[in-house]
């Protein structure tokens, strides 16, 4: 009994010619079709691993048992297990002679293999003999493989194969030496640019086919450069005239559309070739209308092609009928049920705004509706749309929008670009300096470690700057906003680095500056700041700087500065922090501390932030001091050329040079890092300040405001920052923070005193902020409430409520919609009950109780091809004949300059292609019965099969055929 | 490039053809399926057959317990996509007859013989049944 079941099975599976499948297999299937786990999978596949690692190694192999060994490696690698060890029988099975074992040997190899493997080469030599194959199959299979494998090594191995290929009598050869060739091209435009030329004459090719396949490179190569190509405008026009006009065989007819894959591609190529050319956009005018007229618009795949219309009208150069026929099509978009139209819509009216921007406003409602909606595909493209249509009259409304989606979102990739998107629409269009630091804050507060670090350059910039105009009193209105609302946000619990590092250069520059808050309050701040971040080497440095600042404007108006016991403290752990970098700022900080009213004024003047500072290079101002030295026995500066040579003398030399010599690298030490020669000098002047007169290093740090304005500098800055960051984080990690805690816990009682004034400064302080923030509610709610108005530019104050409304209605609205929204409900109601009856089966793909309405004999399907095509056929024979005059001239027209004797004359093309056409057809319905039989034959074997494997029996899917037959 | 993978991945969210017009290594393979995956199937009936990902977008069709699932880049037409997963299907089922999970697993190499007609290096090449049928046909009746 099991036997004759095997049997079955194997003659149920076995059925279909050459492919013939052992029992072994059909189990190996089974099984992963059955795991119901991934856990299970792959079990199931490491024990199949062990299995084949021992089989392919058996010798004497038969070729069908090996291509079934292979196929089993593909599933491991499809399930995501190596399979590397059998590569190599996969590469050894294309030499094979069956033409399907070879052809599944090569497409193993593509699947396996990327195009760099060491064993590609031991291919190079099985395509090279494939391409010279009688049989044009096995051309075709190698000419696969040469598009995957074939590298810029190795493009000339097989390159003038390809080309010979390209006038072979065969036209699946033709059409994939092509495409070998676009894959060169793609891979080394160089290697191919000799044969571009080919591109053009292949386009002429007597076969629809291959002059679609033509389509993709041309593509590609117009993309690049537009210039050249602007002579092929008429015959790809008339191309698309007669693809339109149905002249191309019914075989490429796709739901009743004539080749509408080729109308896409060729109106993708007019969209390039018209873009600002008045005159070759006037030869595509007349087409793109008729194909407007022509769309199918109750079918997906007319709705494609007048989409690709669409949005080949917005690009070439403007008519307005055709853009009225695009704004039309939009509105029938937008105002379908379908999401995926809805979609298409969103995207076009994006791309026709750019030209007619009025049209928005009749679709605001529709667009509303889209942003509004649950599905965030949905959503997104609308801010895509909205992001395109912004100006200055609604940035407000649509960034604060984009923000509050920002916020609500995980997905880091998405969640950054609409933060850059908000950062640049902001710096576009900001009606106020007030809003634009408030929209700068938000972006940074949620997505601060997301966005550019020059972001945050741009805005300390503007910051220092104000907005251009003389106007003081507004830029320090704007500076002490500025600082209300950063000493406001630092009192929530997370803020991102490089806010926190904006906030206290803010902080260091303008927290005293309009004398609201006292220095003693900033500082208790900043080394808050220090302390909470104490990991975070970069934060750290900004508010010592900061400190550095705060402290050195009280010295220089005049007041006397103590130290808070949480700076001192914060102060001495920075001295011996491990980071030069922040020991260096420590010390500075010391040192300015130090000094009298005048001098400290002369280095850090208060707001000279954007003042250009001279930065004297030569250090002239150390002249005297050298001259004293050298007179006191010095040893006199070498430069840097003229020392490594003396080095190596002075190696040679005696020993009394040594000593030199060291004093040598001690110089070359100091010199090391010469980009940034300002911040780089101070550790040399700061190690020996007694030596140095006072004035002098001050003159030198006066670099510090430079370093922190302008972008460049500032960028050094941080770059040279984070570079020793990343050294001491890799090292220490965490560990960063037990120093930290252990210092706090030591100044434990200094701490709680510096933790009780920030307490109680935050209470007194968040009172106003409260007020604040209700007042920006108060002013969101009102604008959410005119948000049409505002996107759109009014006129719709009052119809924001019928979009509500509309919402509501949509779903009674749903039943009378056009058949496909029908259909798809269909779909979903089959679907709600497969999930209701079905048992969580993997193998069950009918439904019983489908079944029974559902006839299983016959496949609706394919009983209507059956009687359209061999009548279609013979129709498109007859059109051709009778047309072709009209087509010939067509062709002979185009000016591509190709005079190829056998391919200029696509009359014979078309009227003979029908012919073939009907051949191929007839053999091919042939074919299909025999190797499916009648359909229930087919099933019941099917059937059999399932049944026997213990599993529901299969049947028509129903849900397949009602997306079939619409 | 257009095209950079095609995917059919039943409901259980297990692969059943995978072809890259990219190269990626196993590891990434496994990985961007499993997101993409989770992406797709969560989704709803009335949502959008379109998801962004990263910087491309994927169009995927559900039929019956079978996704497929084609990742495009970003100026590719989604509809016309979308067809043609429903183009590829129609193939499918002219060659097995009511195709389903089980005839693309036995016949795993043939799928992929379809798809080899369908797209080369990315770009849709081939839309007649006819002549992408027509070698496997041939191979058929060669052995």
């Amino acid at each position: 009994m099991e036997q004759l079941k095997t049997i079955g099975r194997e003659l149920a599976m076995g059925s279909q010619g050459g492919f013939y499948q052992s029992k072994e297999f059909l189990d190996l299937v089974k099984s992963i079709g059955e795991a119901r786990s991934k856990a299970e999978e792959d079990r199931i596949v490491l024990g199949e691993i062990e299995t084949l690692k021992r089989r392919v190694s058996e010798p004497d192999i038969p070729k069908r048992k090996m291509k079934e060994y292979i196929l089993r490696l593909v599933y491991v690698e499809m399930l995501g297990h190596d399979a590397s060890f059998g590569y190599i029988h996969a590469v050894k099975m294309t030499h094979d002679d069956s033409l399907l074992v070879k052809r599944t040997g090569y497409l193993a190899v593509t699947l396996f293999l990327n195009e760099d493997h060491d064993l590609i080469i031991l291919i190079v030599n099985t395509i090279q003999k494939d391409l010279k194959s009688d049989n044009y199959l096995v051309v075709c299979a190698a000419l696969n493989a040469v598009c995957k494998l074939i590298n810029e090594e190795t493009i000339p191995a097989v390159l003038p194969q390809v080309v010979d290929l390209l006038a072979h009598p065969k036209e699946a050869v033709r059409k994939k030496a092509i495409m070998a060739l676009h894959r060169f091209y793609q891979k080394s435009p160089s290697s191919v640019s000799h044969l571009v030329s080919n591109f053009r004459k292949r386009l002429c090719d007597n076969d629809p086919g291959v002059m679609g396949a033509t389509l993709c490179p041309l593509f590609e190569l117009v993309s690049t450069d537009v210039n050249s190509y602007k002579d092929l405008v008429i015959s790809f026009v008339s191309i698309l005239k007669q693809v339109a006009e149905r002249r191309l065989p019914k075989a490429y007819d796709y739901h009743q559309m004539p080749a509408p894959f080729i109308q896409i591609k060729l109106l993708k190529i007019l969209a390039l070739l018209g873009s600002g050319d008045k005159q070759a956009s006037e030869n595509m005018y007349t087409v793109v209308g008729d194909i407007f007229r022509k769309c199918d618009s109750s079918s997906n795949i007319g709705n494609a092609v007048l989409y690709e219309c669409i949005c080949c009208v917005s690009s070439i150069y403007p008519n307005p009928k055709l853009l009225e026929s695009a704004a039309d099509a939009i509105s029938r978009f937008l105002k379908s049920d379908s999401h995926n139209l809805k979609y298409m819509g969103i995207d076009a009216l994006g791309r026709l705004i750019k030209i007619s921007p009025e049209i928005a406003e009749q679709h605001q409602l529709a667009v509303i509706d889209c942003l509004e909606d649950p599905d965030d595909t949905l959503k997104r493209k609308t801010f895509e749309l909205l992001y395109k249509m912004t100006k200055s009259t609604n940035v407000e409304v649509i960034v604060d929008r984009m923000i509050d989606y920002m916020i609500s979102i995980n997905d880091n990739h998405y969640k950054t670009e609409i933060a850059s998107r908000c950062v640049e629409l902001a710096e576009q269009f900001a009606p106020s300096n007030q809003w634009f630091i408030q929209i700068m804050n938000k972006v940074f507060e949620h997505a601060g470690d997301l966005v550019n670090i020059k972001v945050a350059h741009n805005l300390m910039r503007l910051i220092a700057e104000g907005f251009g105009e003389d106007d003081d009193s507004a830029d320090s209105q704007l500076r002490s906003s500025a600082v209300d609302s950063y000493l406001h946000i630092l009192g929530e619990p997370k803020i991102p680095s490089v806010f926190l590092q904006l906030i206290c250069w803010v902080l260091g520059e303008y927290g005293t500056a309009d004398g609201k808050y006292s220095a003693s309050y900033i500082t208790g701040k900043l080394s808050d700041v220090a302390e909470a971040y104490s990991n975070d080497e970069t934060v750290k440095a900004y508010a010592v700087t900061a400190l550095m600042k705060i402290y050195a404007f009280e010295i220089a108006a005049g007041r006397k500065v103590d130290m808070l016991p949480e700076c001192q403290s914060l102060m001495e752990q920075f001295l011996a922090s491990h980071s030069t970098d922040l020991q260096q700022r420590a010390y500075e900080l010391q040192a300015v501390i130090g000094l009298d009213a005048h001098a400290v004024e002369s280095i850090m003047p208060s707001d000279a932030s954007c003042e250009d500072i001279e930065v004297d290079k030569a250090l002239s101002f150390l002249n005297g001091y050298i001259q004293d030295s050298i007179e006191k026995g010095a040893q006199p500066y070498i430069p840097e050329s003229e020392r490594s040579g003396m080095l190596n003398i002075s190696n040679f030399r005696n020993q009394d040079h040594h000593g030199a010599s060291s004093h040598g690298l001690k110089f070359e030490a100091y010199e090391l890092p010469k980009q940034t020669v300002q911040s780089r000098i101070p550790p040399a002047t700061l190690a020996s300040t007694e030596f140095v007169p006072v004035p002098e290093p001050m003159s030198v740090r006066e670099s510090y405001p430079t370093t922190i304005v302008p972008s460049a500098s500032s960028d050094a800055e941080s770059t040279e920052l984070k570079l020793r960051l990343d050294g001491v984080q890799k090292k220490w990690g965490r560990q960063t923070h037990s120093p930290a805690t252990s210092t706090s816990s030591s100044t434990s009682k200094k701490t709680v005193n510096g933790i009780k004034q920030v307490d109680g400064s935050n209470t007194s302080n968040s009172s106003t902020w409260e007020t604040y923030d209700s007042r920006k509610h108060v002013e969101i709610n009102s604008e959410k409430q005119k948000l049409a108005a505002s996107l759109f530019g009014g006129s719709s104050k009052t119809e924001k409520k019928p979009a509500t409304g509309h919402k509501i209605s949509k779903p009674s609205s749903h039943m009378v919609e056009k058949s496909h929204v029908r259909k798809s409900s269909m779909e979903i109601a089959s679907e709600k009950k497969a999930l209701v009856h079905q048992p969580p089966d993997l193998l069950d793909f009918g439904e019983p109780t489908v079944q029974s309405s559902d006839p299983p004999s016959v496949d609706p399907f394919k009983e209507l091809e059956g009687l359209l095509e061999p009548t279609t056929q013979l129709g498109s024979t007859a059109a051709a004949a009778t047309n072709s005059p009209d087509i010939m001239g067509l062709f002979t027209e185009t000016p591509g300059g190709t005079h190829n004797k056998d391919d200029s004359d696509i009359l014979s093309s078309l009227s003979k292609q029908p012919v073939t056409n009907m051949v191929g057809g007839a053999t091919s319905t042939q074919v299909a019965q025999s190797s499916k039989g009648p359909n229930r034959k087919d099933s019941l074997e099917k059937d059999s099969l399932v049944r026997q494997m213990g599993v529901t029996p299969s049947s028509p899917n129903p849900n397949l055929f009602k997306d079939l037959l619409g | 490039m257009g095209i950079r993978f095609i995917l059919m991945v039943n409901k259980q969210g297990q692969t059943r053809l995978a072809q890259y017009y990219e190269w990626l290594t196993l590891e990434e393979r496994r990985a961007l399926e499993g997101e993409i995956v989770r992406k797709c199937l969560a989704r709803n009936e009335q949502q959008c057959s379109f998801v962004e990902h990263r910087n491309y977008k994927i169009v995927y069709r559900r039929y019956a317990s079978l996704f497929f699932l084609v990742g495009v880049d970003n100026d590719e037409n989604e509809l016309a996509i979308l067809e043609f997963i429903h183009l590829l299907v129609e193939t499918m089922d002219r060659h097995f007859g009511n195709v389903c999970e089980l005839d693309i697993m036995f016949h795993l190499e043939k799928a992929h013989f379809m798809l080899e007609e369908m797209v080369m290096n990315g770009s849709i090449v081939e839309t007649s049944k006819a002549n992408i049928l027509s070698p496997i046909q041939l191979m058929e009746k060669a052995s």
